[in-house]
């Protein structure tokens, strides 16, 4: 059974990659040899003709396939969110009106508010004090591929490895081994279902995330002019001042963004609290409730709360546009 | 710069010692499971993985004769080591080579409660001392009779072991395995059965590399075209896309779940190879179009005077020189779909024939094996190696691939 899963896999890369080719050479084709040849009397309005058309062979697919896999479902889990589950029997905002009335949900809405506050400006920070740490030194390399690390490793991995180091004995987690050192006797449970213990989740996310922002804000630091820096030296600024008023501010614009795309991810993330809290309702972020819905076949629910991440991510989708309309003009 | 009186030294220590502490912070969880994952199960819940490499102490009564004992004054004597002779005669061959005491005590019931180099008294009113190279004095008010029976706690050496991963791949302990083997079953049926992380870690594989490669060919045709050609709606498109790019795949879970089921793929690999294709498609067409637009301009116009068609320029020119792009998108998308619990939770059925590592996991193990750590910790190790090895061997692209993507 493994066997024929494989084999299906390679015909699929076979069948995709090649279907694809084929289908973009056989269209062009098509269009040059048969529907717009650039010959006869019509060579001029053929070609024009042609080249009004073929950007479109080019897009086709990835169209199809956006639309069909994201475009379309938006629109689609918002008409769902109106009319089915109870709002099939009630009124269209029911489905709504009774997720905000559920006190999960408002626990979950509480605590990706959290997330969304703690987790962007932690790693950000953990990031640009890497970035200018490493910057400099000699094994900064290698120092800033291990922080990087992490981004490798699975959020259900990553859970495993903190689970490990929250574990509760005295003996065996990292944590409580800490907390012997300082003369405590019994190792305590760390994660029991506290609304606090979310915090201990989020240091997950903080610690696969740093290295992204530093990636990124490391490269940004070397863009600094040196002249700038070479400037406030002079004018006998200190380490602290040369970071935080001559780098930081020629860096903002970087920030912005690694706080916005870490802001996305942490309104998705799904598989930290699933690992680590699914037993505890006060970890219960939206998208873990939304799963709950979905699993249990209540498509009302899952998609009104779907809606809600999506209106939570709106707003940096538009100024995600803007930002790119600005740059493509 | 650097040598502006007075600063550098100093605050470059400070920076190193600084740097250091973050790695060491950053990479300790990691290697904490790391070297669980190699450790014999009893020695995790005996000692943290910290001592892994002093080796954990493992407690046995030993009994020590009192024949050599010898009168000094009014107190009898008695001066030995542990580790020869009679009380040797038991001990494992490792705990022998190792001959280390880590702590001793006097009583049955109290166990090996005074460190090494310490002394207790028994109830016979013995005098015990004990060294860590397991040198043994008792002295008593009156001639000992009978051997000293002393709780001792004794180093065992580390023992790394690979049992913990076959153990998990196979879902049998190695004894399972010998009887499993006389039963007559091979291998491949153990790494197949029903609840072993074998059949998990191939479904991954299954899932992951048509995932990484189909949508690589879509979007580079697509960026090429928003990238190179010129045409009514460019902009709104790449507007598009980047707003695409942020959309909660949740919104995108029950619609599809719906149209999966109405175009008869419902729940399957297919299904999922397409879902994670149209995830993918945003990240892939922004990433390469970004690259696209930056490749000269004379290169691509040369070849238009020199009659190539744009399929040309695209298959001969743009898509060779666009290498390092597609490279970083493949990586993001492999470890994006390797990584992955929330799409294979719900577009793959759950059943161990076709479910992923993560779900496997979370839902086999996490659940029903919560405490056992070394079967965790392997499977664990298990879930993260082939990432860490794209990572650490492609990283270079990954970089690039960030920076590139960063503007969004």
């Amino acid at each position: 059974m493994f066997d024929s899963v494989i084999v299906s896999g390679i015909a699929t890369i076979i069948i995709g990659v090649g279907g694809m080719f084929a289908y973009f050479w056989l269209s062009n084709l098509f269009l040059d040899k048969v529907l717009f040849p650039p010959t006869g009397k019509d060579i001029g309005r053929n070609i024009n003709r042609a080249n009004m058309v073929r950007p479109w062979l080019f897009l086709f697919p990835a169209i199809f396939a956006l639309g069909l896999y994201l475009v379309v479902p938006v629109f689609y889990s918002a008409w769902l969110s109106f009319t089915s589950g109870v709002a099939a029997e009630g009124s269209w905002y029911r489905n709504y009106s009774e997720i905000f009335q559920n006190e999960t949900f408002r626990v979950s809405l509480l605590n990706n508010l959290l997330w969304v506050l703690v987790v962007p400006a932690a790693s950000t920070f953990f990031g640009l004090v890497a970035a200018q740490l490493t910057d400099k030194l000699s094994w900064g390399n290698f120092a800033k591929s291990l922080i990087f690390m992490p981004m490798a490793i699975s959020f259900v991995g990553a859970s495993l490895i903190w689970s490990f180091v929250y574990h509760p004995d005295i003996e065996i987690g990292v944590i409580n081994a800490i907390r012997g050192l300082f003369g405590a006797e019994e190792g305590v449970t760390l994660i029991d279902g506290q609304i606090v213990d979310s915090f201990l989740l989020m240091v997950v996310l903080i610690w696969i995330q740093t290295g992204f922002a530093m990636v990124i804000l490391s490269a940004a630091l070397r863009g600094v002019p040196e002249e700038t820096i070479e400037a406030a030296i002079i004018d006998g600024a200190n380490p602290f001042q040369i970071f935080f008023r001559i780098k930081v501010p020629q860096i903002i614009g970087t920030i912005v963004v690694v706080w916005t795309t870490i802001t996305i991810l942490v309104l998705k993330v799904y598989d930290i609290v699933a690992a680590m809290g699914n037993q505890y309702r006060n970890l219960e972020i939206l998208p873990t409730q939304m799963m709950q819905y979905f699993d249990s076949g209540n498509y009302g629910f899952a998609t009104a709360i779907s809606v809600v991440i999506m209106i939570l991510v709106l707003p940096v989708m538009v100024w995600n546009i803007r930002q790119a309309r600005a740059e493509t003009r | 710069m650097d040598n502006i009186a007075g600063q550098k030294s100093g605050l470059s220590i400070a920076t190193h010692l600084a740097t250091l502490l973050l790695v060491v912070i950053w990479i300790v969880p990691t290697v904490g499971l790391l070297i669980t994952s190699l450790r014999d199960q009893d020695a995790i819940s005996q000692t943290g993985w910290w001592r892994a490499l002093q080796g954990a102490p493992q407690t046995m009564i030993l009994s020590v004769p009192v024949e050599g004992q010898v009168q000094e004054g009014d107190r009898w004597v008695l001066e030995a080591n542990i580790f020869e002779g009679e009380p040797a005669g038991d001990l494992p061959p490792d705990i022998l080579e190792k001959q280390t005491v880590e702590s001793f005590g006097v009583s049955r019931l109290r166990g090996a409660n005074v460190a090494a180099g310490g002394s207790a008294e028994t109830r016979d009113g013995v005098t015990v001392t004990l060294t860590e190279d397991g040198t043994l004095t008792a002295t008593a008010p009156e001639r000992m009779e009978g051997p000293l029976n002393l709780p001792v706690a004794l180093i065992a050496p580390p023992q790394m072991t690979l049992a913990n991963y076959a153990e998990v791949l196979t879902d049998m302990s190695a004894e399972e395995r010998a009887e499993a083997r006389e039963r007559g079953q091979t291998l491949t049926d153990m790494l197949f059965s029903d609840e072993a992380l074998f059949g998990p870690f191939i479904n991954t594989m299954t899932v992951a590399i048509p995932a990484t490669i189909i949508p690589i060919l879509i979007a580079a045709f697509a960026a090429y075209a928003l990238a190179w050609m010129d045409f009514p709606g460019r902009g709104l498109l790449i507007a598009i896309v980047v707003g695409l790019l942020v959309v909660p795949l949740q919104l995108a879970f029950v619609p599809l779940t719906i149209i999966h089921g109405w175009l008869g793929i419902g729940k399957s690999f297919l299904g999922i190879w397409l879902a994670h294709t149209g995830f993918g498609l945003p990240l892939a067409v922004y990433l390469l179009r970004n690259y696209m637009v930056g490749l000269p301009r004379d290169i691509i116009e040369n070849a238009k005077v020199d009659g190539a068609t744009d399929f040309e320029i695209f298959v001969r020119i743009v898509l060779p020189l666009s290498f390092p792009a597609l490279a970083s998108f493949a990586i993001f998308q492999f470890l994006w779909t390797w990584n992955d619990l929330l799409v294979a939770s719900v577009f793959l059925p759950a059943d161990t024939e076709s479910t992923v590592m993560t779900r496997f996991v979370v839902t086999n193990l996490l659940g029903s094996r919560g405490g056992e750590w070394h079967i965790l910790a392997a499977a664990a190790f298990v879930m993260i190696a082939v990432p860490l090895v794209v990572f650490f061997s492609m990283q270079r692209f990954l970089v690039r691939g960030l920076l590139a993507g960063s503007v969004k």
